[in-house]
């Protein structure tokens, strides 16, 4: 689960991890307050949308007067920014932060993961700030300093300090990049985070170094235990259908082809989505109703899965382990009678009770196309979207 | 022999009078395996599924003599459960649970990593032998008894791997889920080690998934160590970048990362890869005969 910048940068420095003074405002008169009352002469207006690329789709704006504030919020507000992570149709901005410019004298990278190879958090450092840290590790992978943490002991001040000399930071820097590092790693640790990441980490006039950007994502699965952090979702920056699928116990994610798919299992559904890549067809959608998938459930995946108006064909394919195919074919039978589902079903079961849902569709009279195995339910929809023309 | 689990492993279910445990718990002995009881904490003392019930796993050690765990508690209390079957000195623990914190699963490791038990998941459907021994959620009655290992991290698909498998009657000697999350138990390296090992295997499928190196790291390993044959499958060729494909550990994180780039390098490295995942049967039923 994602949060804004603004949210990222109270979180830490409620956690003393140096960050520029500055508030989120939803519209430009207190865009402008926020600005007076910051001081200064010259202030950062910044887009708060999930997506990174900011910068590059003119979603951060230095302004050098009140009226200027007024202006850039005025644009932004409204808007729907597009940034190379967004796609053309961009993002809706609803809000912009208000912070006060700093003169920078150098910018670094600070991240910290969970590395699936250590399978521990580990810190990632460079001294080429302000750039994808990505391209960074791939041009010029000795600039990328890593350093793993001990669970059982946190990250330590000597690793912290092997890190901001390895990045180029000197004197009394080291022992500022070891508080702050310290700080970013009991933020992680404490709220569950999956990643953190400031970019740049900034050394500001006066040689001080701060956190001009911050980006954390957090676990969902540990949400029960981080009331703060839970009611920090914004669901408007996420797809309505994928959070009225995560509503229904289903797991869907939008893509762009014409095959809508409906299976159980994430790797079985990822396989079906490739059986079908593999015929040259093009999945519409990756949906896991996961295990104990009742009639109710069947029902709004298709409903789900027909929002999407790309949608030409259905393959239902399921393996039942947990599942019954009988409880999959009676949502099927219900899904069909219920709405008007006005394209063809593909059809694939397999596992516990498989003859019985076999029987239970065929004896319903409804226009289902059945598929003995998975290649053979790849080919049928392909050979059915041919006879389509589509 | 086998690997991990047999017919003369001594089970125990932890969450054992919960209703998911006891139905896999009554299927598994219905199948043949020895469970010789469970944990409740609070209902120590009592019997379920005729079988004693112990506060704790220590308890349950003793009275027992139990060797593997099957951890059905939910997620938010398995790490602590996982730890506890770790302290009582059981060698095998699976773990059922999809959800688990990945920051509990890193202190989960980071305890482990001085004992030699063996953790089958988090997010598995476990681990059978056909015939001998069962502890997990798969359907026991598409498995049959056979010389072919088969490791997953997805659980559905390794049940479609053993359709297709059962459908040119190749048997599985040992059948591994290890789990779908980004930090598990057990890697395909352990796996892949144990069934070069075990006499009564002659080769192996492997299917993985996108997000990670471990699928490289094992085809790496398997070309230095392994002589039994390996056929490969990961799925995930048009899943988009960035995007979390339902398992917590699916997420393509950079270019080397998609399934392709892991199948391009699993084949250099000597893997008999499979691009179409309908026909990871009858590959390996050509590569192995």
């Amino acid at each position: 689960m994602n949060i804004h910048e603004y949210q990222t940068k109270e979180l830490l420095r409620s956690y003393g991890v140096p960050v520029p003074d500055g508030r989120v405002a939803h519209n430009l008169d207190y865009a402008a307050t926020v600005a007076e009352e910051l001081g200064g002469e010259r202030w950062v207006v910044k887009a708060q949308i999930h997506a990174g690329g900011r910068g590059k789709g003119g979603g951060v704006k230095v302004a050098s007067s009140l009226d200027e504030v007024r202006l850039i919020t005025d644009q932004l507000i409204g808007c729907h920014l597009v940034t190379p992570q967004t796609g053309a149709e961009g993002r809706l901005v609803q809000r912009v932060l208000v912070e006060q410019a700093c003169d920078i004298n150098k910018e670094y990278y600070l991240g910290l993961v969970i590395d699936r190879g250590s399978q521990r958090v580990t810190v990632i450092a460079s001294a080429s700030g302000g750039m994808d840290i990505e391209e960074v590790a791939r041009t010029t992978p000795e600039k990328v300093v890593r350093e793993s943490v001990d669970p059982a002991v946190g990250l330590m001040e000597f690793q912290c300090r092997k890190i901001a000399a390895r990045i180029g930071l000197k004197g009394k820097q080291i022992s500022e990049a070891s508080k702050l590092m310290r700080a970013l790693y009991r933020c992680f640790r404490d709220q569950d985070a999956l990643m953190a990441e400031i970019n740049p980490l900034a050394e500001v006039n006066g040689g001080s170094l701060m956190a001009l950007d911050a980006k954390m994502s957090f676990d969902v699965n540990a949400l029960y235990r981080l009331p703060a952090i839970t009611e920090l979702r914004d669901f408007d920056e996420e797809d309505p259908k994928e959070v009225e699928a995560t509503g229904h116990g289903l797991n869907y994610i939008a893509l762009d082809g014409n095959v809508g798919c409906i299976v159980n299992g994430a790797g079985l559904a990822m396989a079906t989505m490739d059986a079908i890549s593999f015929h040259k067809g093009k999945p519409a959608n990756f949906l896991d109703v996961g295990g104990g998938a009742s009639p109710e459930k069947v029902g709004n995946a298709f409903r789900i899965v027909l929002q999407d108006p790309n949608v030409k064909i259905i393959l239902v394919n399921i393996f039942a382990g947990i599942n019954r195919c009988d409880w999959i074919a009676e949502g099927l039978i219900k899904a069909m009678q219920a709405q008007k589902i006005g394209v063809p079903i593909v059809v694939r079961l397999a596992g516990t009770n498989v003859e019985k849902g076999a029987e239970m569709l065929a004896a319903s009279g409804l226009d289902f196309i059945m598929a003995d195995n998975l290649d053979d339910a790849a080919t049928k929809v392909m050979a059915t979207l041919a006879e389509q023309g589509s | 022999m086998s690997v991990f689990v047999h017919k003369e492993s001594r089970v125990i279910i932890q969450g054992f009078t919960g209703q998911h445990a006891t139905f896999h718990a009554e299927e598994s002995m219905a199948n043949g395996t020895n469970v010789v009881g469970g944990v409740t904490p609070g209902k120590g003392g009592q019997t379920h599924l005729d079988r004693p019930v112990f506060d704790t796993v220590s308890q349950a050690v003793e009275e027992t003599g139990a060797d593997v765990s099957g951890i059905f508690v939910p997620p938010p209390f398995a790490a602590d459960a996982i730890m506890e079957a770790l302290e009582a000195g059981i060698g095998v623990i699976v773990v059922i649970a999809d959800g688990i914190p990945v920051q509990d699963m890193v202190r989960v490791k980071r305890y482990a990593r001085d004992r030699s038990a063996i953790i089958i998941g988090p997010n598995t459907p476990g681990i059978i032998t056909p015939g001998g021994c069962k502890v997990g959620i798969m359907p026991s009655h598409i498995y049959t008894s056979g010389r072919i290992g088969v490791v997953s991290r997805s659980g559905t698909l390794n049940y479609e791997a053993v359709q297709q498998m059962t459908a040119l009657d190749m048997g599985q000697s040992t059948s591994v889920g290890i789990g779908g999350d980004p930090v598990n138990g057990t890697d395909f390296v352990t796996v892949l080690r144990a069934f070069e090992e075990d006499p009564e295997t002659d080769a192996v499928i492997m299917i993985g998934e996108i997000g990670g190196p471990q699928e490289v790291e094992a085809a790496r390993w398997a070309r230095e160590n392994m002589s039994k044959p390996v056929v490969g499958f990961v799925a995930g060729v048009s899943a988009p970048p960035g995007r979390r494909m339902g398992h917590a550990g699916a997420i393509i994180a950079g270019e080397s990362d998609t399934a392709n780039a892991k199948m391009d390098l699993m084949e250099e490295l000597g893997v008999h890869v499979v691009r179409n995942p309908a026909l990871i049967g009858e590959t390996a039923h050509r590569v192995f005969s």
